[in-house]
């Protein structure tokens, strides 16, 4: 970059920097607008809904949100957060559940109970899902909304499982059955090169998540609701890591080394890979693009069934207006209605996060018509609370670098997360 | 006396623009950063202390710093040397006169114009295991499927190869210009001369290139430790930081630890590192570059 190039750069961001302000001192004059940060990049299906929403409330309300839409999760984050430390954040914001404790750290955010006043507030916050709210709640205290969530479901093609011999209508149920099953669908060349896996669970990215489905049927619990302990070396968690190896390595059923998250679903449609777990929020993807006829299935278990919850929750940001933070409330308690949640998981694929929601007529046409649809509600009650602790992303770091050690085969899964506990405990060890 | 003092506060007035922005966007940033190095991170209620040297203290132990440090080494020590040789492979080719050069300099030209997010995307594919481009030549060949990116043993190999693919062209658009500034006398003197063509490229292009050279050479070194945007789409540093680069494990320590003080730490011994490899490069080899 020469120096001319730099100069017309800053000159951009500095005017970027001076509208930005002025829109800012717009907005502290009148409460009739809020802010509110969405995690998606411009464009596509989910803002026209999302501006739909926003138009609907403000002819209802007289309340404007206006919703800017930042990018990925972490970008996401990464806006909120400088925009609060530049004492300029958003009024609200999709979020991931996960993040609370990091938000409650950096004294971003409001507890939703300061707006919680009448019996039907009360009502209303009483009205979600236990296993999202264990994401939600800390120190007695509910710091987010459940909106946008999600679990890991498996995915299997019946076209696949016909050839092989199996019942296309059966998915497997146990951990045995789910390798059982896989060796019947890897399929290999002449060479002995394989065509078609039996299974893939990605581990790109963020593979604590995914495992953890391994560790909740293990009968293993990562963390504490403090958010301060962790368990990463427990017996169960070792166990369920050398599954998962045992999986590649021993089975010989599953790709070797990391497997790409990004990628699963078009090695799926592909059928390089016969079933796959990922998350719910790819149902609609998988409907779209799948050539064959596929099944959607809980998780098999272990010594019981489960599967962590994920996604995105609404959060209340600290140094807003007290006549925004109410607006955002009203908000957020507008687009939670059953009908609304209702709407919003069946245009989606995420998970409707209450359980009247499911009762609505319109629920009820549309998992008449994509019985699939009602898989990971099902498999809510074995649920439990994506794993998430103070210094999250730390935390989460060392515990994925540890799997992905594990899964190259550089570390003894035993050692490597041995290491990570120890680690993860030293981070941990100022939130006592 | 008045017109040589009005003479100065022009020149002073037509570089004040630039300076402030220089001023404001990094010599500014620079030291501030250098200061915070030195507090705590502020959290929430919690305010920045003094902390001294703590944060480089704890460097020292960080085993993903050390990682970092040597993967952007073998990074750099791959790119340089390979994108500058094919950069000027590419050039001294297209400089001849050939049917349909200005296509091949196009073709050569475009990874450079394309964004870095967009081509790693493409690589993404490239790399997939089984049907990625790779494999499925591979397959040709009876090869088992491999996972790129999923193995520590390729993943940063890989991402060097994409870096590489991406900076040749830019660099021989250079390269290209510097040899169209070569007198063709000198090319006729040579041939009569009976040289061949190694010895006019060995005993005339490239003493004559040698500015390039080392203007290229700077870009690219500086290159190697600036260029991050395609392990946010291929790796994310992974598997277990077999490609996690420096700027890379500052963007994590900095936005998603929200170490912001550790990541001033590390933000000085880049900015460090980056000030030795530039002395070194305008201290030694500048002397041996001949300028005309």
């Amino acid at each position: 970059m020469d120096r001319r190039q730099f100069i017309g750069g800053a000159g951009a961001i500095g005017l970027g920097a001076a509208t930005a302000g002025a829109s800012s001192l717009a907005l502290a004059q009148a409460a009739s607008e809020i802010s509110f940060f969405y995690p998606v990049a411009v464009g596509g299906p989910i803002t026209k809904l999302i501006d739909a929403y926003a138009a609907d409330f403000q002819k209802e309300a007289s309340v404007a949100v206006k919703p800017i839409y930042a990018g990925s999760y972490q970008e996401t984050i990464v806006k909120a957060l400088t925009a609060h430390k530049a004492g300029n954040p958003p009024v609200t914001s999709v979020l991931l559940s996960t993040d609370m404790f990091t938000l409650i750290d950096e004294d971003a955010i409001v507890p939703i109970d300061d707006f919680v006043k009448t019996d039907d507030d009360k009502a209303w916050l009483k009205s979600f899902y236990p296993a999202f709210m264990q994401n939600s709640q800390t120190g007695g205290k509910t710091w987010g909304v459940p909106f946008q969530r999600s679990t890991v479901v498996l995915y299997w093609n019946k076209e696949a499982f016909k050839e092989a011999g199996l019942d296309p209508e059966k998915p497997p149920r146990t951990w045995a059955e789910q390798v059982e099953f896989a060796q019947k669908l890897t399929k290999r060349d002449a060479s002995g090169n394989v065509t078609q896996w039996g299974i893939q669970i990605p581990s790109s990215g963020f593979p604590y998540w995914l495992f953890q489905g391994l560790t909740t049927q293990a009968d293993a619990i990562l963390m504490n609701a403090a958010g301060n302990e962790v368990a990463l070396d427990a017996p169960g968690v070792v166990e369920a890591l050398q599954y998962w190896i045992d999986l590649a390595q021993k089975h010989k059923v599953h790709p070797p080394g990391v497997t790409e998250w990004g990628t699963t679903p078009k090695d799926f449609f592909e059928r390089k890979i016969a079933m796959m777990w990922t998350t719910t929020g790819n149902l609609t993807n998988v409907r779209t693009n799948a050539k064959f006829p596929f099944g959607v299935a809980m998780l098999p278990s272990g010594k019981k069934p489960g599967s962590p919850t994920g996604g995105g929750n609404f959060y209340i940001f600290k140094k807003a207006k007290p006549a925004e933070q109410e607006a955002a409330f009203k908000f957020i308690k507008w687009i939670t209605t059953p009908e609304r949640a209702a709407k919003w998981g069946a245009d989606t694929g995420y998970v409707a996060v209450r359980p009247d929601a499911w009762e609505t007529p319109a629920m009820k046409d549309y998992v008449a018509g994509f019985p699939q649809a009602a898989v990971a509600r099902d498999q809510l009650k074995h649920a439990v609370a994506e794993f998430s602790t103070h210094d999250n992303q730390r935390v989460t770091k060392v515990f994925n670098d540890a799997l992905q050690a594990a899964i190259t085969g550089a570390k003894p899964p035993a050692v490597a997360l041995k290491e990570a506990q120890t680690e993860a405990m030293r981070i941990l060890k100022d939130y006592k | 006396m008045t017109r040589r003092l009005s003479h100065h506060v022009t020149g002073w007035l037509l570089v004040l623009p630039a300076m402030a922005f220089l001023a404001l966007f990094t010599h500014w940033p620079a030291l501030a950063t250098f200061v915070d190095s030195f507090w705590s991170t502020p959290k929430g209620k919690r305010p920045a202390r003094f902390v001294g040297p703590d944060n480089y203290q704890h460097m020292l132990s960080d085993p993903v710093f050390w990682k970092a440090a040597w993967n952007n080494l073998i990074f750099a020590l791959g790119t340089v040397p390979l994108s500058i040789a094919l950069a000027l492979l590419m050039a001294v080719w297209v400089n001849d006169r050939l049917k349909g050069q200005t296509a091949l300099r196009m073709a050569y030209f475009t990874p450079t114009i394309l964004p870095m997010i967009a081509v790693a995307n493409i690589w993404l594919f490239f790399f997939t295991p089984s049907y990625g481009l790779l494999d499925q030549i591979r397959g040709l060949f009876g090869a088992q499927p491999w996972p790129w990116l999923g193995s520590d043993q390729t993943a940063l190999f890989c991402v060097i190869v994409v870096a590489v693919w991406k900076e040749a062209g830019f660099f021989m658009i250079f390269y290209l210009a510097a040899l169209q500034q070569i007198p063709p006398t000198l090319a006729e003197a040579a041939s009569l001369e009976g040289a061949s063509r190694w010895t006019y490229f060995r005993r005339v292009q490239w003493p004559l290139l040698m500015p390039t050279t080392l203007f290229v050479f700077v870009n690219a070194a500086i290159n190697a430790f600036r260029m991050v945007d395609h392990v946010f789409v291929l790796t994310h540093g992974g598997p277990d930081n077999a490609t996690t680069l420096l700027l890379y494990y500052i963007y994590e320590v900095g936005f998603k630890f929200w170490d912001t003080a550790y990541a001033a730490a590390l933000t000085v011994v880049l900015l460090v590192v980056l000030a030795l490899i530039a002395a070194i490069q305008f201290g030694v080899i500048e002397r041996r570059a001949h300028y005309r």
